[in-house]
């Protein structure tokens, strides 16, 4: 299917652009540490503590992160106007936010699972039991953020302010996915570790939700 | 030079476009036939660049339309167009952006066609070099390679000179000639009268985003440029 | 222009007939006190903002369809005047909360999601200022209203599983809910003023921005001959 070839093509070129650099990634991951560090002066780091605030610090931290790395996602197209090739070549404009959003969720979970190991270290809780829970999780939350964040880089790189609008705008949109995802990771991190299903549910269904709604509505972001 | 599958012809039917209160394009009609060559004039602001995105279909008109005559009714036009930015990405090397556009647009033996048109364009020695590293001119070969993937019926220029060496701006007419006479249609924004005008079978000039003067209607080339055909 | 003045003087006299219904025909509620009437007031408010986001999202979906700017002035309208009724319901609640429960604030479902609400709202009204080309502009922030509008049942939705697992102090029990017939009567009967009022506000908003904009194009003709 055309749509699904083109977004795999394009998926190809953003994953090859950013391994060339890794500047993207790189920084990001930095920032999240920088983040955990100082959110971590907030309160009083003992284990019972950690596990109450760990997550939603985590969660907060990625997502900052997240409204600072979907910048560049159409700022990039802007510098030679590649966007205008990429309009003119594809058959229809939504394989381009499937792929950047394709992109986007890999990257995140990158620096989401390499973060991991470190918070486990940093606030003694430990996760390996979950993996596959955590990795659900985290990829569900992360898809989230992505296709709501693209979305929103579409628009923010035509707006003044750019930098600062991105955030503005994503974070309060979000809401849900960092309360669940806050939830869910909350559950895994505990004593009696469990999956929330619930939880699960509702995030997977805000990623359905607003991927079919960026699917209507797709092309018009990259209108002129 | 890759045959045009099949030229096609352009039409603009009360095509109107306006940002904010300011009309880039205003009750606009013509046609084009295919296989013409049209020099687009005007000054800076007449709807020049407006009209072609508009046939490239870049940019939706607020009010008429436009078709393709010719054209494969199940199919997008396939449609070059090359503008004053290269649209290519600067850190992959030539072929990299070649292959990319290729595979995106379905073309057939992308690797073979790529190969063909880094030759033809003269970018062969340099096709692994980022393009980031190229001169204004290689940037723009690499810009009309890749508009020349698919096989376009139809090619928009928009000022492809501008920037250009005269090394380049030969080289640069040297293909449009051969593009023109392999049937393609052509439609080039152009700044003033030049080799590359020359090569055009028709011109137009355009002024506050209606057509003025049209050799098709009489008006004389020459004048079309100088902006005294009205 | 007639129209406006008695629209004006229906949707001034609703209020105040509405506002003298909550204090004096609406019978004293037992255990709050006459700080309880501003539930009238506060309750009335906030359904009035949550029809004009449902008409600015209306606004925002035939924008995108027809291009049409009037869909534009009308979502700006809605927008505008949501924003000031949900700051009044924001305002208000914590007004009525500290004499009766104690606290300004908490942090259930209802109030939390509200608050996002009115952020989203004001995130709306701030991206209109940061988009300078009129139709982006339209276009842009017609397709985030559509996205923040989507995005308010699932954030609730979400806040109130949220608030099941973190069970909180619900203040502000449902409007409706256990209320005296004379009360109910009192309480529809602001619903239906705040409403009336709010579509005047709206109406002189939307009246305000055609005005603007045919200055504009009037302008811009002058400037072109």
């Amino acid at each position: 299917m055309a749509l699904l070839s083109n977004a795999a093509v394009l998926v190809g070129k953003e994953v090859r652009t950013e391994f060339r650099s890794r500047e993207l990634l790189s920084t990001t991951i930095v920032f999240v540490l920088v983040v955990v560090v100082v959110f971590s002066f907030t309160f009083d780091p003992t284990s019972s503590e950690s596990r109450r605030f760990g997550p939603g610090l985590l969660w907060m931290a990625f997502l900052f992160a997240a409204s600072l790395m979907l910048q560049p996602c159409f700022l990039r197209e802007q510098t030679a106007d590649t966007l205008t090739a990429l309009r003119l070549a594809v058959e229809d404009p939504f394989a381009i936010f499937l792929a950047k959003i394709a992109a986007n969720t890999l990257f995140l979970l990158l620096m989401e699972l390499l973060m991991l190991p470190v918070f486990a270290a940093l606030f003694n809780v430990s996760f390996a039991a979950q993996l596959p829970a955590i990795l659900l999780t985290f990829f569900l939350g992360s898809l989230g953020i992505s296709v709501v964040g693209t979305a929103l880089a579409a628009i923010s790189a035509q707006a003044r302010m750019r930098e600062l609008l991105l955030p503005l705008l994503l974070l309060p949109l979000l809401t849900p996915v960092l309360v669940v995802s806050t939830e869910v990771t909350i559950r895994l991190m505990q004593a009696e570790p469990y999956l929330e299903w619930r939880g699960i549910g509702l995030m997977a269904a805000f990623d359905a939700v607003f991927l079919t709604v960026l699917w209507l509505f797709g092309e018009y972001f990259l209108e002129e | 030079m890759p045959a045009a599958q099949r030229s096609i012809g352009l039409q603009f039917d009360q095509v109107e476009k306006r940002y904010g209160s300011v009309y880039a394009l205003r009750n606009l009609t013509f046609h084009i036939a295919p296989g013409e060559c049209v020099a687009l004039a005007g000054r800076n602001g007449s709807g020049k660049t407006t009209l072609l995105r508009v046939a490239a279909r870049l940019v939706r008109p607020g009010r008429g339309t436009v078709s393709y005559s010719g054209a494969d009714r199940n199919r997008r036009p396939a449609i070059g167009f090359v503008a004053h930015a290269p649209m290519v990405y600067e850190e992959l090397t030539a072929e990299e952006n070649l292959l990319f556009f290729a595979r995106l647009q379905n073309v057939e033996h992308p690797a073979e066609q790529v190969g063909k048109l880094l030759a033809e364009v003269g970018l062969e020695d340099r096709r692994d070099s980022p393009v980031r590293t190229f001169s204004r001119g290689m940037r723009q070969r690499t810009a009309i390679a890749r508009a020349l993937l698919a096989r376009p019926s139809l090619l928009l220029f928009d000022e492809p000179a501008t920037g250009l060496d005269a090394e380049s701006g030969f080289w640069l007419t040297d293909q449009v000639r051969k593009l023109r006479d392999s049937g393609c249609t052509i439609v080039m924004s152009l700044h003033g009268e030049s080799e590359l005008a020359r090569l055009a079978t028709r011109a137009v000039r355009l002024e506050a985003g209606g057509l003025i003067a049209d050799t098709h209607r009489g008006a004389m080339f020459q004048s079309i440029f100088a902006g005294t055909a009205i | 222009m007639l129209r406006r003045i008695v629209f004006a003087v229906v949707a001034i006299g609703l209020v105040a007939c509405a506002t003298y219904a909550s204090f004096y025909v609406a019978p004293e509620e037992r255990t709050m006190g006459a700080i309880q009437r501003i539930f009238y007031f506060h309750a009335s408010t906030a359904w009035a903002g949550e029809t004009t986001f449902f008409v600015c999202f209306v606004a925002n979906l035939l924008y995108i369809w027809k291009r049409k700017p009037q869909y534009d002035w009308l979502g700006l309208a809605c927008a505008e005047v949501g924003a000031a009724c949900i700051t009044v319901v924001l305002v208000t609640g914590p007004i009525w909360a500290k004499p009766v429960w104690g606290i300004w604030w908490t942090w259930d479902a209802r109030l939390t999601s509200t608050f996002v609400l009115w952020i989203l709202y004001i995130c709306y009204l701030l991206l209109r200022t940061l988009l300078d080309e009129p139709e982006r502009r339209a276009l842009l922030s017609a397709l985030f209203g559509v996205f923040a509008f989507i995005d308010v049942p699932i954030v609730f939705g979400a806040i109130r599983w949220w608030r099941t697992q973190h069970p909180a102090p619900v203040i502000m029990g449902g409007p409706g809910s256990g209320l005296d017939p004379v009360m109910k009567k009192v309480f529809f009967f602001n619903v239906l003023a705040m409403h009336v009022f709010a579509g005047f506000l709206i109406a002189e908003r939307y009246y305000l921005e055609k005005t603007r904009h045919g200055v504009e194009l009037l302008q811009r003709e002058a400037e072109a001959r």
